[in-house]
């Protein structure tokens, strides 16, 4: 096996969807990279924000709509019309959710305060904020700080840095 | 894979360090494996590694949500005791292979 050479040293990590989905790719890859001892930033926006939001954050669907991946239990195709039967979106986000917890994810607040435990640091975006109309007292206690996009690419500089954008 | 002499004793571990026969562990060999990882091992890091080590053994699901919810140790203190990367270090401490959950 060869050594790796330069390891990651810091991740930044741009969560800018609020479905389940989208924000659970976030937070696994933040809580991970942190599990490695790799430097963690967290940056939510747009929709996203319903994650660090107190009163959404583990209220969290899936889209049914459009998503031609989703499938029935056994495989068989989910039609984009049953997507639309009130109800159904949230019965099939409760199913992902209870999907998860048997393989011990944790709902979003708790998976967030893992994260915060761990030294990973989660900041929301100023203009989002402003946009939504969302003040600081809005977010999960644990959001360090509400940045712009300047302030946040000044966190991502250093050798041996990536940004992901989910 | 290959033998490495700890605690006076020939043990089988891999490219990375990890034991690939559990059975061959003991506390004297999680002691010197904590050693070279730059830890003084404590009662608090043994019961952390029994936990781990017995959860591996019954073939359970081990997560740092399960460290977390041990009732030793939650999971900011886990951290603290094992610095960096605190599944891994731990698995090793306790010797069984690199963890392989994402959570």
């Amino acid at each position: 096996m060869t050594k790796e050479e330069f390891p990651l040293k810091k991740v930044c990590i741009i969560c800018a969807k609020g479905t389940i989905e989208d924000v659970y790719a976030s937070l696994v890859m933040a809580n991970g990279a942190v599990m490695e001892g790799i430097e963690t930033k967290v940056f939510f926006t747009f929709f996203g924000l319903d994650a660090i939001t107190k009163k959404q954050m583990n209220n969290l669907h899936t889209g049914t709509i459009g998503n031609p991946a989703m499938r029935m239990p056994g495989g068989l195709p989910f039609p984009t019309l049953l997507g639309m039967i009130p109800g159904v979106e949230a019965g099939v986000s409760m199913m992902m959710k209870s999907q998860m917890e048997k393989l011990d994810i944790p709902p979003v607040k708790e998976f967030l305060e893992m994260i915060d435990a761990g030294g990973g640091e989660i900041y929301a975006c100023k203009l989002a904020m402003d946009m939504f109309k969302l003040k600081k007292e809005d977010l999960w206690d644990g959001v360090k700080d509400i940045l712009t996009i300047g302030q946040f690419y000044e966190m991502a500089g250093g050798l041996q840095t990536q940004i992901i954008f989910t | 894979m290959g033998q490495k002499l700890i605690a006076g004793i020939n043990i089988d571990v891999n490219d990375e360090g990890y034991l690939t026969n559990s059975s061959q562990w003991n506390k004297e060999i999680a002691v010197e494996i904590a050693k070279e990882e730059g830890i003084e091992i404590t009662e608090k890091h043994l019961a952390v590694v029994n936990f781990i080590r017995d959860k591996f053994l019954k073939g359970e699901n081990l997560t740092i949500r399960s460290v977390g919810n041990s009732g030793i140790v939650d999971i900011k203190g886990f951290y603290s005791l094992f610095p960096g990367a605190p599944m891994k270090k731990a698995a090793k401490i306790a010797g069984i292979p690199k963890p392989s959950s994402c959570v």
